[in-house]
């Protein structure tokens, strides 16, 4: 489904260039959900961006489907094929436009027909209801935000999501909701997943497998079952493991 | 003995366009030297709560309560002036992200000179000693650079801990930390509640851990407050947190995705309009 | 109102389009209204209008009638606000410079924000070359003062009050480019552009679509606070005379007809003084209303 291979990717220009991913390869079979962890500055939500033509400063080889992209540009195939849910629901809807405008824009810009019916469904699919359709962002919660851009990201009938951290701005309760959500969402449509986060219990649960990140590489991949276990093989992925277990006071 | 920080029915409220809003409806707690967890989602009060006892609740928003006394004295609704005095010397507050508290345009160590000078007029020399002696303390490994650098040029682990050492040199008796860590890396985060939880546990302070995380609170505090629409649910030792009896408090724990523990579908907090008005269990 | 109408205005969630757009105006309105100044400035931009509207109905006399007989009346029961050099009734002079206003208010309102908006954000979003010449451009048009480049344009176009309106039209619009390329900026990085470019939305529909709505509230407050600026322009412009040429009742032209007699007949250049002072504030009132409204970053806390 997706293949990253020796992926560079950099902002700025010598000598203030910073390297945020180096030479990082992995790749996403069809209907897998893949996960990224690391620390913040890891570069694993650059990955994202860089996959979904959002950076332009990067080399390597990224092929989605089968197909390679290249540079910031991206094919009308390519929209359809790969979509993109966003950290922060807050700043991902556009302040002044209603839940029914990003829809239907979305879905005339994927050239779909019978638009009413589609919204219809796309909020019911996500848990809102048709009583959602003309509300405002400053209306909605963030868990409701968040399911609107599930819903958006879902109106191209994509095969491949790119989850920027969906659920760190959200609170416990809601989180599970969202999960749960996307979880049904993988399921009935048999979709592919690349899930960045730095949960690492929220990765167990949703990804069967996973990359560590570190300042820019990968320094380890493994499958959820040996992160459940503990079972990295390298040091820093162990102390990571270990540091999110949490907190244990001196006596 | 009088406990360090006593409140009793504390209301904050809001006038909105569709009429009051209660941030917190009658919170009721007592802290002594220990390490209290106030625990709740957004909107749950929490911060409202931390900021009341701080007094900076801002107009239009009115705080009001049968009591707040810090050691036996009121401190509910001071005029500002005795309130800065207290604020700060007495009680301090860490708030979630360095970036935002710390001054960007002066030296990380004159905040800490002035903010202590301000609260005990020593001279300058001695504050600079404080200020030195804080940020080794809080396990900087080279105070004296530290103490020349802008806040920009500090990580944001970094950053907490250099908060942490400017809020605690007047040696207040109590400490509010609204989120120290949210902002933070696990690793760094894990470190940083180490140099909190010696300083606190070291000077005998009274610390309200103001946090969304359960797990964390769990671990890290004494006794934990859940809080759910400006009430506190429940109340137990931190250590029973994982036996809570409140269906609030066990759907937050459930709803938690854990590494030791795998489930297929994550449960999901089934909200009940009775957790609103239910009077805190145990007060009764 | 009715109460129910109320609530359905109100309501949080809306069933249909028109409820939420409706909604939607009626919250803005409400912050707009808890403004008492700013609907003070309403009111008398709102009499403005009237007054230019009505103006042949309203004016007690024909404004342009000259009667030497009468000249340099003080105000009085048969001349309000008395009579200027040659004659002329000057309430009945400022009713119909009204209309010249509102023309002149209003046709640099709709030139000057619309090239600012257009060269702003198409410099912000497109960046690169295309930013660093349209920003090079504006930055020429700041380096003059705005009154200067005006009257260097009437001079090369011509007095009259169309060629003054042009020339203050195509001297105001820089701040205005600064100020959507500075929106821009912080759009174009924004979440819901990554987004809708992510379903394949092109550079013009993000720029209309997206950033312009965002740039608009904001220079709407800005237009509004200017306008007094604008007239004040427009009246120096009269006053040097440049802008109306008599006898166009023009509030600054007036001005610039009373000045010889400042000291002996007060009211010839007091009046119209007066009626620009009014009407700038009315605007600087309003200007300040609408930030409330649409620019919730600044006022309200």
């Amino acid at each position: 489904m997706l293949t990253v291979e020796d992926l560079d990717v950099w902002f700025g220009h010598p000598p203030e260039r910073v390297d945020a991913v180096k030479s990082a390869s992995f790749a996403v079979r069809p209907g897998e959900s893949f996960g990224l962890v690391g620390e913040s500055g890891s570069g694993k939500s650059t990955i994202l961006r860089a996959i979904a033509g959002l950076v332009d400063s990067w080399s390597g080889r990224i092929e989605v489907a089968g197909e390679a992209v290249a540079g910031r540009r991206r094919s009308r195939g390519f929209h359809k094929t790969v979509q993109m849910v966003f950290q922060d629901p807050y700043a991902s809807l556009h302040p002044r436009h209603s839940v029914d405008r990003v829809l239907s824009e979305t879905l005339r810009l994927q050239g779909m027909d019978r638009i009413d019916a589609r919204i219809a469904r796309l909020l019911d699919q996500v848990g809102l209801g048709q009583g959602f359709r003309f509300r405002y962002p400053h209306q909605l919660s963030g868990g409701q935000r968040q399911r609107v851009a599930i819903a958006r990201a879902l109106a191209a009938e994509p095969r491949l999501l790119l989850l920027d951290e969906p659920t760190s701005a959200l609170d416990v309760s809601v989180q599970a909701e969202i999960l749960n959500l996307l979880a049904d969402i993988r399921a009935e449509r048999r979709l592919s997943y690349v899930l960045v986060s730095h949960d690492l219990a929220v990765v167990a649960h949703m990804c069967d497998r996973l990359a560590v990140m570190r300042a820019g590489r990968i320094v380890e991949e493994m499958d959820a079952a040996s992160l459940r276990a503990g079972a990295a093989q390298g040091d820093y992925a162990r102390a990571l493991i270990a540091a999110s277990a949490g907190y244990v006071r001196e006596s | 003995m009088t406990p360090l920080l006593s409140v009793r029915n504390l209301r904050v409220a809001f006038p909105t366009r569709s009429g009051l809003f209660e941030a917190v409806r009658g919170v009721s707690f007592e802290l002594g030297r220990e390490r209290l967890g106030v625990v709740g989602e957004s909107g749950s009060g929490k911060t409202m709560t931390g900021r009341a006892i701080l007094g900076l609740v801002r107009p239009p928003g009115r705080v009001d309560a049968d009591r707040m006394a810090l050691s036996g004295e009121s401190i509910l609704n001071l005029p500002e002036r005795r309130m800065r005095r207290l604020r700060g010397a007495r009680i301090s507050m860490v708030m979630q992200d360095p970036k935002f508290s710390l001054n960007p345009v002066m030296t990380v160590g004159r905040q800490i000179v002035e903010g202590y000078r301000l609260h005990t007029g020593v001279s300058r020399a001695q504050a600079r000693d404080k200020a030195l002696e804080m940020l080794a303390a809080v396990q900087i490994r080279d105070p004296e650079r530290v103490f020349h650098a802008y806040p920009h040029e500090v990580s944001g682990g970094m950053g907490q801990r250099i908060m942490i050492a400017m809020m605690l040199a007047p040696d207040p008796e109590i400490l509010i930390a609204d989120e120290p860590t949210s902002a933070l890396d696990v690793s760094v985060r894990n470190e940083v509640l180490r140099i909190l939880d010696r300083l606190v546990r070291e000077r005998g302070m009274g610390l309200i851990f103001i946090s969304h995380d359960l797990n964390l609170v769990a671990q890290f505090c004494d006794r934990v407050l859940i809080m759910y629409a400006g009430r506190v649910v429940e109340e137990l030792p931190a250590r029973d947190l994982h036996a809570a009896r409140h269906p609030y408090t066990q759907g937050l724990l459930n709803s938690l995705p854990r590494l030791d523990r795998p489930v297929e579908r994550l449960a999901v907090l089934q909200r009940q309009a009775g957790w609103r008005d239910a009077p805190p269990e145990g007060a009764a | 109102m009715t109460r129910t109408t109320r609530a359905w205005l109100l309501s949080d969630a809306p069933q249909t389009r028109r409820q939420a757009r409706l909604g939607a105006l009626y919250q803005g309105w409400l912050t707009f209204r808890a403004n008492r100044l700013a609907m003070v400035g309403l009111a008398i931009l709102v009499l403005l209008v009237l007054v230019a509207g009505f103006a042949p109905w309203i004016a007690p006399q024909n404004p342009y009638a000259q009667n030497l007989a009468q000249r340099l009346q003080p105000p009085s029961a048969q001349h309000w606000l008395g009579t200027d050099a040659l004659g002329r009734d000057i309430l009945s002079r400022l009713i119909f410079g009204s209309r010249i206003t509102l023309f002149i208010v209003g046709t640099v309102a709709l030139i000057a924000p619309v090239i600012g908006l257009f060269v702003g954000t198409v410099a912000g979003f497109a960046g690169g070359w295309v930013d660093q010449v349209l920003m090079r451009i504006t930055d020429i048009f700041l380096a003059f003062p705005k009154l200067i480049l005006a009257l260097a344009f009437v001079a090369a176009l011509g007095p009259g009050i169309g060629n003054a309106v042009l020339a203050l039209a195509i001297t105001s619009w820089p701040p205005y480019a600064r100020l959507a390329r500075a929106e821009t900026l912080t759009i174009r990085r924004a979440d819901y552009i990554a987004a809708a470019r992510l379903q394949g939305a092109g550079p013009l529909r993000l720029l209309i679509g997206h950033v312009w709505p965002l740039c608009v509230s904001s220079l709407i407050v800005r237009v509004a606070l200017d306008m007094a600026g604008i007239i004040l322009s427009a009246a120096g412009l009269g006053f040097l005379g440049l802008g109306a040429q008599p006898p166009m009742p023009e509030w600054g032209a007036m001005i610039s007809d009373g000045r010889s007699y400042i000291l002996d007949f007060w009211w010839v250049a007091a009046m119209p003084g007066l009626a620009i002072f009014v009407v700038s504030l009315a605007f600087n009132l309003l200007g300040d209303g609408l930030r409330d409204v649409l620019d919730p970053r600044g006022g309200r806390e």
